[in-house]
């Protein structure tokens, strides 16, 4: 008798999530999210989503095909994850052709160029959104007020960030915190957001050390900078809510692929978005700066990573 | 009784589906094959030749020096040849096979003196460890007698007793522990003795109530000696956890538990040597659970050594054209094997047999930190695996790859699939290597 029995290593039973699972679930918390910007920006706000996560999910196929890779792995939605998550960064009035270039930039160089799935080093929707950003200056800071405020000047229509840095205009916390004001699709409403990443914390799909530590981070510098002047530095309420902080805070720089595991490391990584953000917004020639503190802190890292092993088990202290 | 909880660690389908099967005893089948390489060390010394008569609990493989066991005979027979066979871990390695004599009740004096336990000195316990062949049965099968000889500027002041079993599907340790409290608590007395330990801790996972129950009814009774309830972790048996756990002490990096003043040891272990001792049988069975959706008729299995698995899956009934994988130990640990011709040894806890083998299909590392959350020996799975397979080899083994024990958490909660004990195992088999050749 010959039986043929299938060998492998052990463990011989595995948990039942994959990172399928895990991508359709971010997806789902951004759910409110993608509500929101079809409710404060139009139909037009969902095609704009649509196409980038459509354009995200061609381009992957299209180079796994040339590098010969499976291009099965498709399903694991990672790349119509990083279409959604660009899409929503950008601004409203955004033109179908930016955004289709920006959503090929995304997943072409922010991960295909890495070598795919898990090795690239900078969230890929923020590396398309950089290259917009860069290429498209105008373009990328045309702002147009939620439908909610239609009466509101449109031509010379700004952010609640961009008012503050040029006009020194405050906008009130209730509006930042429910959304009804100008900014990317997906950045108005902090209410939208926090629904989702709680659904993210629930799930244990991200680490809760970074929405702590950059929140953290960021409120106590600004009340510092609040404290010395409240008339020309905004309170830390405000900075929370206003901008992109919270999408960026929520679901780009908790992308477990560009931020490090190591439980001492995340927490640096967390501050030091927040504290960059502080930086940037107070001192910088723009009036937002979550990308560029977590593109940096992506950066960062590896580095991060290395410095803080944990502390094995009977090693000394 | 006392309660504690692992740290980290995970939680898969315990499985325990044989968990009141009462312990039998298997039918010894017509032929043995009785391997010399039963435990971790080097190989017994084969003392029979082709054509000996052996008796029951004779000696035919002596202990090739300090780290390894001798084994003995678990049947009256004669010896066909010695011949190779092929061991759980897939190589083939020599065994005695023994022709069974069904007839023959002859059963050999054990080569240790036999007193009264109360009359035992650690002396005279560690010889019958040594002669009896007793060695770790929790999985690792470490000579027991070594772990009775803490140097001599040590003092022990602590004995953990094992009865955690958190593989899933096992449950011979939990039967044992029913059926055999007294012999058991025996056994742990002669430990303490030997080890010279004042505080004696039976460490046994809630999800074995009537045991945790029935010990705790004896020993509330006894000084020094106290049940640790433990909440239903793997791998909270794991030798440096238990230690963790009930004492709170770290066991050093490279050191053995006593380093930090403990011993430890296996339930069936220690009734093991309390068998030897009382009644001067050797360490020729142990109790094997048969599980898992590929046999009609499950169980806890009193299992000669040498027995091949072939056998034992007859005996429960295998639905052996469907079964994929057959799995020595816990789905943990334990090492699926080959082909059918497997003889049942010292370290095999239980025959798990399954319909469906689980197969990977790796995705990228998504950097997700489970790995690293559920390790607990903190060791970072996942850094190590990447330093792997850049083949960074001194950064290697700096991160403290040699530390990691293989209990399968990272790989088990892995969402990318990815095999990381595999690399792990692979990564240390380089470094040994290298080592070798320097």
């Amino acid at each position: 008798m010959t039986e043929k029995l299938y060998v492998s290593s052990s463990p011989h039973v595995l948990s039942s999530e994959d990172v399928p699972e895990i991508m359709r679930h971010v997806i789902y918390a951004l759910i409110p999210t993608i509500g929101g910007a079809v409710y404060f920006f139009g139909l037009r706000a969902l095609a704009v989503i649509v196409l980038c996560g459509a354009v995200a999910v061609i381009t992957e196929a299209v180079i796994l095909a040339v590098r010969k890779k499976k291009v099965s792995t498709i399903v694991d939605t990672s790349a119509l994850l990083a279409g959604i998550l660009f899409a929503l960064t950008l601004p409203p009035s955004v033109s179908f052709g930016t955004a289709a270039i920006g959503a090929f930039i995304a997943v072409a160089v922010g991960k295909q160029v890495f070598g795919g799935f898990g090795q690239n080093i900078f969230n890929p929707a923020l590396v398309g959104r950089a290259f917009l950003q860069a290429a498209f200056p105008v373009e990328m800071t045309t702002w147009v007020p939620p439908r909610v405020l239609q009466k509101v000047d449109a031509v010379s229509f700004a952010t609640p960030l961009g008012g503050f840095k040029f006009s020194h205009l405050m906008t009130s916390h209730t509006s930042l915190f429910l959304g009804s004001v100008g900014g990317s699709l997906g950045e108005t409403s902090a209410l939208l957001i926090i629904i989702g990443g709680i659904y993210l914390l629930w799930r244990r799909y991200i680490d809760w050390r970074i929405p702590v530590s950059a929140c953290a981070s960021l409120v106590l510098l600004s009340a510092i900078f609040y404290l010395i002047n409240p008339q020309k530095y905004p309170d830390p309420v405000f900075m929370l809510f206003a901008g992109g902080f919270m999408l960026g805070v929520w679901f780009m720089a908790t992308d477990p692929v560009t931020s490090p595991v190591h439980p001492k490391a995340v927490w640096i990584y967390g501050a030091g978005i927040g504290f960059l953000v502080v930086i940037i917004r107070l001192f910088g020639g723009m009036p937002e700066g979550i990308m560029y503190s977590i593109l940096f802190m992506n950066a960062l890292s590896p580095m991060l990573e290395r410095f803080t092993r944990p502390r094995m088990l009977g090693e000394e202290r | 009784m006392i309660e504690r909880a692992l740290k980290g660690g995970v939680h898969p389908d315990e499985c325990k589906l044989t968990a009141p099967s009462p312990i039998e005893n298997f039918p010894c089948p017509e032929r043995l094959y009785v391997p010399l390489q039963q435990h971790l060390g080097r190989k017994a010394r084969p003392m029979v030749k082709k054509g000996d008569v052996v008796a029951k609990g004779q000696k035919i493989g002596e202990a090739d020096g300090f780290i390894s066991a001798n084994i003995h005979s678990p049947v009256a027979g004669k010896v066909k040849s010695i011949d190779k066979v092929m061991l759980p871990n897939g190589v083939f390695d020599d065994a005695v096979v023994i022709d069974v004599d069904q007839e023959s009740n002859s059963v050999a004096e054990p080569t240790w003196p036999l007193k009264p336990v109360d009359d035992l000195t650690p002396d005279d316990i560690r010889t019958i460890a040594r002669e009896a062949g007793i060695v770790g049965l929790g999985g690792a099968t470490f000579p027991t007698a070594v772990k009775l000889s803490p140097p001599e500027n040590v003092k022990i002041d602590t004995l953990i007793i094992n009865g955690a079993e958190c593989e899933p599907y096992l449950t011979a340790d939990h039967r044992l522990m029913l059926e055999h409290t007294d012999e058991v608590i025996r056994g742990a007395e002669l430990v303490r003795r030997a080890v010279g330990a004042e505080k004696v801790f039976v460490g046994i996972e809630k999800n074995k109530p009537d045991a945790i129950k029935k010990f705790d009814s004896i020993l509330k009774r006894k000084d020094g000696w106290e049940v640790v309830a433990l909440k239903s972790v793997y791998p909270q048996g794991a030798e440096k956890n238990l230690i963790k756990v009930i004492t709170g002490r770290e066991v050093p990096v490279g050191g053995l538990p006593f380093s930090v003043n403990v011993a430890i040891q296996n339930v069936g272990t220690v009734y093991s040597l309390y068998r030897a001792a009382s009644e001067g049988i050797p360490l020729i069975e142990r109790v094997v659970t048969v599980s898992g959706d590929g046999v009609k008729k499950p169980g806890n299995f009193r299992i000669p050594f040498g027995v091949m698995a072939r056998e034992v899956l007859e005996h429960c009934e295998a639905r052996f054209g469907e079964i994929e994988k057959v799995i020595f130990g816990g789905p943990m640990m334990g090492m699926s094997i080959k082909g059918y011709d497997v003889p049942v040894i010292k370290s095999t806890s239980g025959i798990l047999c399954f319909v469906k083998a689980v197969r990977r299909e790796p995705y990228g590392c998504l950097n997700c930190g489970r790995c690293v959350e559920v390790c607990t020996l903190h060791i970072a799975p996942t850094r190590i695996v990447k330093l792997v397979r850049a083949a960074k080899w001194d950064e290697v083994k700096k991160a403290g790859i040699m530390n990691c024990m293989e209990c399968g958490c990272c790989a088990y909660v892995c969402p990318s699939k990815i095999p990381l004990v595999q690399w792990i195992r692979y990564g240390k088999f380089m470094l040994r290597k290298m080592e070798a050749q320097r």
